[in-house]
């Protein structure tokens, strides 16, 4: 693999530019990998990362039906925080924290990780004892976070209004400094290359059409560019993650929604923490190209289509200028969904499946990219092992029979 | 300053109206009828920008939405700013402000335009994801300079002072575009009686027919134009909305339409009469038949340099010369693949400025509009392009060469040409935004080079927007698809005869492809060659990322940035994409394209929010006793939509009582005297029908088959999961007819559960729900004299044995029809009067009235949490949180596990994991300490000296000091906590301090319950 660097710019910038490397390459389907990945977006290709990386499994393919990184993971707000409630979460989303700090340098990709803290706002005296609580937990989770009272949230965003004269006045904040955004299309293509370059096949333009299934376990996989042999097969494709399960002939407790997200044109700095707030029900963040970057809740519907209603844009757009009235003369350059796979209890499935060597990893719902190195540095390890990882233990299928889930609606609302 | 390049005369503007303007500080002048653009240009202004990445000067290119480099600040006050303006769609107004949004200390001499020059080298598409590594620790410090120069406009940082407006709209046919093609459709529809809605995004509509040079029955096109319009304006069944772009096309014909109300008069909406006007209005349009008649847009060459200033497409010339009377230069060279762009030089010529010469790419150029440009002796030089543009701050010179676009080099001498205007076309590219806005892939035509528009069910795209060019088939397919449309809209579409006008057919030869113009050194060696001018992409930078692997169309736009832009790469995107086809080896529908989405020009936030800010953001819910309790002083809290009596201040000794203080005297008044609450929140449910009871028994967790008429039973519900979603008490009011009372914040939640499980499960039980939640105030007057109070005021007996506790009772109160209902939240005598809500303040003011020998004390909800809290007694959603059970809370009285018909929830409870025994348990928790008040949401340890992450069994979920007992106590959830009375817990808090509390029962007063039921 070609090494990045400053210096290495100033290098090819010598010569034109003219001899940089393929980031990844464009391989011919083997007949048969040790462990194939169904879906090329962040957490598969991490997954496969890891898996060469950490395990020394390299006979691996990512199979991805269309182009790599396209689907949330070129689609979400960038998002990346671990305060969650409960242990279970907790656990999951801080195992991935970490590996953010750190990932530009493990990758030798900038991923450009921003550690610019996230807000999550109180409104209501019930919001602040949420608030108290999940800070709480988190502090003793050993999670950097904090609570903020109308006075520190103010300080932190000035051009907030945090006034008494808003419809639910901020009453206080959680904050999280060590949380932040982060460039999404990089992380793809950061852990596509780091795949690459340990002598994983990236397959793109390649759909899994069926599962080879021999007495109860799986052998390989139809695709469109022929039948490919596996021993283990991991399935990471988030809103499709249904119909995959449904061809190995079972179900999952998922619902595919749309999600939309939008931006601003891009604007000289003016925001520099990411704020949230599930009360007014809108979050916002400024990247660093200038854009606001603007989302809220899920489309109510079942949809497979990238694109949602317009009633979301219009509810969306009040919440943040009822939050930030200097913005109502910004405007507004795009819009776009995304397919989001969501779980009752608002939690991933990371699971054994009743086809042996076949794995899950879906069901992120709003949140999947903040996870996006730590779902795949666990689920790789599960994979490796056959077993399920013991982060990833509590997020089995089974626990939607036996009742013990991990529901972080009541902490989350919007979970992202 | 004198308006250098103004032609004496042409031009659609009225030379007898100047505005006065400034730009950058410095004032000029142009007239009405210019855009902010067609002044600067006027006025000479050569540079109006520098560009995002290398900070390169930047001039005005088009003419229109395409535009990608005069983005300009708008604004004369802070409260006004407009960030990121398009010049060239900004009609000029007297007084406007504009400034260029880069360009430091400014935009004719910039210092970061040296950086761009010294470091543009080590800048390649994505070097930040090669860079900035080392050390990990200065990313933040790298990031900040970063972010400093990127961005383009700023932000205002003062409230906007307008406001703006939606409209809802329905019509037959809603034409987008007032071009030929669109008036064509829109006036066919019209005649034939479809309600049509005909929208344009320019200040005037008529499209390209403002700056044409053809003949429609023999006159200026733009008679036709006038005429058409004047008969539109003058039908009942049209609706004319010029300054209006359709930016949004969703699913089922819904087409959000922004219409700029007052953004050609002022930075900030003008008033009309003694009202402000809406800045902005949105329409928001159902249509059964939409017409695309959008048109197409220009694409420029891609040669080197080509982002000087100076350099323009073609089209743009045209514009400016015919429509504003603008001259942007002296000496022009035309670079072009086609005989449409020729009309650029024969505008130039005729504007009395020098053509150069006319270099066109094709070997042979045939047609009428080269025979008209030979006649006039305009030197046309064939089989070559513009390789590269001279000049620095402004065009000097053109460096023309012969070019064979097949092998893509430059197959001739060079020859360099000076002049001061470059105009190139490389062909139009029909605007199918809107239509991809659906998720319809467009369709890649050859014989025209362009995509067009995929099939959309309800969409008819017509002219330029399907590819259809010359005029006198613009406006036939224009009248065909009006006519198609108004037939799928379901009208006949027969009426129209001789509508279709005389157009001199003009004979246009073929045009050729040429995307990127090839130079004597190759694309990575090259001056740069610009592909998205607002995102600095070069054809290197597209060469680079199909080399380093970036092969899908979307992966390569990721990573050069292009089309990112707020002009979403109109002018580039298709030369882009064949650039990346080339180096692929692949053809351009292979490629492809990426997928366009709304806005097709950007809308400001407000206009998509309507009126749904400040004081309608949400609606605020006021109880009928609302103004009472302002009067009273009363701190409001938040519950849902509602504002809710949080506690009653009073002063004493002139100073205003605490939370605290007020709290325990109105606690006390409740357990000595008597309180009042105004209750009135709770959300009520009118059940009726024949199965309303067996209806109440599946929804509920407890028994509901032998509740009597006049009796009132507490109940719990759960989601099919088990966990208790809400709670509340449910009245029979007769044999087929109950009330039931929700919390506050779920009883719209409430009441779609209840829809849902009849409307899709139960649909055959007969059971209707009505809301009637304001139809009633609710008054609970509670304390040991709230018998005697009460009996003042009613004919209801309230001997104790004949309306017991859990009965309800009708009557009169205060001489007002009542329903009093015996229940209790506080563990004491307590009745809730329920009187139509219009005569509740009358009832409330003789309860006082009569009260006032015991005291009566008002309480709000912070009290009222408390006395229920010393009773035990939950609150969902604050001791709850959708992960408990009934069992969890020690309520198995109220769960009918025998129930006939299974009822929500039962099956979950009993999965193994809600069977567990240790499960967190509702419990007491007396500190050990009696003056701590422990916190709500303080985390539970059974060993406090475990080290991070510590293990952690449960939560406090409501904490109070009560006056009544005179120590704090909590109630909580704990693993295990029924079992583990008497045990010691611990609370690790952020200060250090670590708390110690007992587990008790969560009933701390009474737990007979004998208070209530004297």
């Amino acid at each position: 693999m070609q090494r990045y660097s400053g210096f290495g710019l100033v290098k090819h910038a010598l010569s034109h530019h003219e001899n940089w490397q393929r980031q990844w390459r464009n391989p011919t389907p083997k007949k048969e990998y040790d462990v194939i990945i169904v879906g090329g977006g962040g957490h598969g290709l991490a997954t496969a990362y890891y898996l060469a990386k950490e395990h020394g499994i390299t006979n691996v393919a990512v199979i991805e039906k269309g182009w790599l990184g396209g689907g949330n993971t070129a689609r979400n707000t960038t998002i990346v925080r671990s305060n969650y409630l409960w242990d279970e979460a907790a656990a999951l989303y801080e195992h991935s924290m970490k590996l953010w700090e750190g990932l530009s340098q493990d990758l030798n990709y900038n991923v450009m990780f921003s550690q610019r803290g996230v807000l999550n706002l109180g409104h209501t005296l019930q919001d602040m004892r949420d608030i108290q609580r999940r800070v709480n937990a988190n502090r003793l989770n050993g999670i950097d976070s904090q609570v903020l009272d109308a006075k520190g949230v103010q300080e932190l965003v000035p051009i907030m209004d945090c006034s008494k004269g808003a419809r639910y006045p901020v009453m206080g904040a959680s904050w999280q400094p060590r949380a932040g955004v982060a460039r999404h299309d990089a992380v793809a293509w950061g852990f596509a290359r780091g795949a690459d370059a340990r002598g994983v096949d990236i397959l793109q333009q390649t759909e899994v059409t069926g599962f080879k299934i021999l007495d109860g376990r799986i052998v390989g996989v139809h695709t469109n560019r022929g039948d490919i042999g596996a021993k283990t097969v991991g399935c990471v494709a988030a809103g499709n993650s249904g119909v995959l399960a449904k061809m190995a002939g079972f179900n999952l407790p998922l619902e595919s929604h749309p999600l939309q997200a939008l931006v601003s044109e891009p604007l000289k700095p003016i925001l520099d923490t990411v704020v949230m707030s599930n009360h007014v029900h809108g979050y916002i963040s400024q990247s660093d190209k200038g854009d606001l970057v603007i989302g809220a809740g899920i489309d109510g519907y079942l949809g497979y289509g990238q694109r949602g209603s317009y009633s979301t844009v219009e509810h969306t757009l009040q919440a943040i200028v009822e939050m930030f009235p200097i913005f109502s003369r910004v405007r507004m350059n795009r819009q776009w969904g995304g397919i989001v796979d969501t779980c009752p209890d608002a939690c991933p499935i990371l699971s054994a499946t009743p086809v042996k060597g076949l794995f899950f990893n879906c069901g992120w719902g709003t949140g999947g990219f903040k996870a996006t190195p730590g779902s795949g540095h666990v689920f790789a390890a599960s994979l490796a092992k056959g077993e399920m990882h013991p982060i990833a233990a509590p997020f089995s299928i089974d626990r939607f029979h036996t009742g013990a889930l991990v529901d972080e609606h009541g902490a989350a609302g919007v979970a992202h | 300053m004198s308006q250098v390049n103004r032609l004496s005369q042409g031009g659609r503007i009225d030379r007898s109206r100047q505005l006065h303007f400034t730009f950058n500080g410095k004032p000029y002048v142009g007239y009405a009828g210019d855009t902010l653009a067609s002044a600067l240009l006027a006025n000479g202004i050569d540079i109006v920008n520098r560009s995002f990445k290398y900070s390169r000067p930047r001039g005005i290119v088009a003419a229109g939405a395409e535009e990608p480099n005069a983005i300009v600040q708008l604004g004369s006050s802070e409260a006004t700013q407009v960030p990121n303006v398009r010049a060239t769609q900004q009609a000029l107004y007297e007084g406007l402000t504009a400034r260029s949004t880069n360009g430091w200390p400014n935009v004719q001499r910039d210092l970061m335009g040296m950086v761009g020059k010294l470091s543009g080298t080590f800048m390649p598409p994505g070097f930040y994801y090669k860079t900035f590594m080392a050390p990990a620790s200065l990313w933040m410090t790298y990031e900040k300079y970063i972010r400093k120069s990127a961005g383009l406009g700023r932000s205002p940082t003062e409230p906007d002072p307008d406001s703006y407006d939606h409209i809802n709209q329905h019509c037959d046919v809603l034409v987008i575009g007032a071009g030929p093609a669109g008036l064509a459709a829109a006036v066919t529809a019209a005649r034939n009686g479809a309600r049509v809605i005909l929208c344009d995004e320019q200040e005037e509509m008529g499209g390209s027919l403002l700056d044409s040079r053809e003949l429609i029955d023999d006159s200026p096109a733009v008679q036709w134009v006038d005429r058409v319009i004047d008969e539109l304006a003058a039908m009942d069944n049209v609706t004319l909305l010029p300054r209006t772009t359709a930016n949004g096309y969703h699913d089922h014909n819904f087409v959000t339409l922004h219409e700029r109300c007052t953004e050609h008069l002022a930075d900030s909406a003008p008033a009309s009469g003694s009202r402000r006007q809406a800045r902005s209005r949105m329409h928001r349009v159902r249509a059964s038949q939409v017409v695309l008649a959008t048109g197409a847009h220009e694409r420029p060459l891609v040669y080197a340099n080509n982002d000087v200033p100076g350099n323009l497409l073609a089209g743009a010339v045209s514009t400016y010369i015919r429509r504003y009377g603008v001259a942007p230069g002296q000496k022009l060279v035309l670079s072009a693949t086609n005989d449409h762009a020729y009309r650029a030089a024969l505008d130039w010529r005729e504007a009395g400025r020098e053509v150069v010469a006319i270099v066109d790419a094709r070997a042979n150029p045939q047609g009428d509009l080269v025979a008209k440009a030979r006649t006039l002796g305009i030197p046309i030089i064939t089989e070559s392009a513009v390789i590269e543009a001279k000049g620095a701050e402004r065009v000097s010179g053109a460096r023309v060469a012969k070019i064979d676009a097949t092998r893509f080099t430059v197959a001739g001498e060079v020859e360099e040409l000076a002049c001061d205007t470059i105009a190139s076309s490389g062909g139009y590219s029909p605007v199918i935004h809107l239509s991809s806005h659906t998720g319809t892939r467009p369709t890649w035509r050859d014989d025209i080079l362009g995509f067009v528009p995929g099939e959309v069910k309800g969409l008819t795209s017509v002219g330029g927007a399907r590819g259809v060019y010359p005029l006198d088939d613009v406006i036939r397919d224009g009248i065909d698809g009006g006519r198609q449309a108004t037939q799928a809209a379901g009208l006949d579409a027969n009426a129209v005869t001789g509508l279709v006008p005389q157009v001199s057919a003009r004979e246009d030869g073929a045009a050729c492809a040429l995307y990127q113009v090839p130079h004597l050194k190759p694309s990575m060696r090259a001056p740069k060659q610009f592909v998205d001018l607002q995102n600095d992409v070069t054809a290197a930078g597209i060469e680079l990322a199909t080399r380093e692997g970036f092969e899908s169309i979307e992966h390569v736009k990721r990573y050069t940035a292009m089309g990112f832009g707020t002009d979403q790469g109109k002018l580039g995107n298709i030369n882009g994409m064949a650039i990346a086809a080339r180096c692929l080896h692949r053809s351009i529908p292979e490629v492809g394209t990426t997928v366009f989405r709304p806005n097709y020009t950007p809308v400001t936030f407000g206009a998509i929010v309507g009126r749904h800010c400040r004081d309608l953001f949400d609606p605020e819910r006021y109880t009928a006793l609302h103004q009472w309790h302002v009067e009273q002083g009363a701190e409001f809290e938040d519950v849902g939509q509602w504002k809710r009596p949080w506690y009653f201040p009073r002063t004493v000794n002139g100073k205003k009582e605490t939370l605290h203080e007020a709290v325990a005297r109105e606690c006390l008044a409740v357990r000595e005297r008597v309180g009042i609450l105004d209750a009135s929140t709770l959300g009520k449910i009118d059940i009726q029908g024949a199965d309303a009871r067996e209806f109440l028994g599946r929804v509920y967790t407890n028994k509901w088959a032998k509740l009597a008429p006049g009796r009132v039973r507490y109940g719990l519900m759960c989601k099919d999961d088990g966990m208790l979603m809400d709670d509340g008490t449910t009245s029979c009011l007769g044999e087929n007819h109950f009330l039931m009372t929700t919390t506050t914040g779920g009883a719209a939640g409430v009441m779609e559960w209840l829809e849902l499980w009849h409307q899709t499960e139960w649909p055959e039980l007969d059971v209707y729900f009505t809301s009637v939640t304001d139809h009633w105030a609710t008054m609970t007057v509670t304390g040991p004299d709230a018998r005697k109070l009460l009996a003042e005021l009613t004919d209801i007996d309230l001997d104790k044995e004949q309306f017991k506790f859990m009965d309800w009772r009708e009557g009169t109160v205060a001489g007002v029809p009542a329903r009093v209902f015996r229940i209790s939240f506080t563990g004491e005598l307590a009745y809730e009067i329920n009187v139509q809500a219009n005569y509740a303040m009358h009832v409330w003011t003789a309860l006082f009235k009569h009260g006032e020998k015991y005291d009566l004390t008002p309480y709000g909800t912070e009290t009222m949490h408390v006395l229920r809290a010393e009773k035990g007694l939950i609150i969902v959603g604050q001791d709850t949180d959708g992960s408990v059970t009934p069992e969890d809370l020690g309520m198995q009285w109220a769960i009918g596990y025998d129930k006939p018909y299974s009822w929500i929830g039962k099956r979950a409870l009993s999965r193994s994991d809600t069977r567990r025994t240790d499960r967190k348990q509702f419990v007491g928790l007396k500190p050990k300490d009696p003056k701590v008040v422990l916190e709500e949401g303080a985390q539970i340890v059974f060993d406090p000296n475990q080290s991070i992450p510590m293990s952690m069994v449960g939560h406090v979920t409501s904490s109070y000091y009560s006056p009544t007992l005179g120590h704090g106590f909590a109630l909580a959830v704990v693993k295990g906590g029924h079992e583990r009375m008497g045990e010691t817990v611990y609370l690790p808090m952020v200060d250090g301090k670590v708390h110690e509390a007992e587990i008790v029962s969560p009933v701390f007063l009474d737990p007979k319950g004998e208070r209530q039921n004297v």
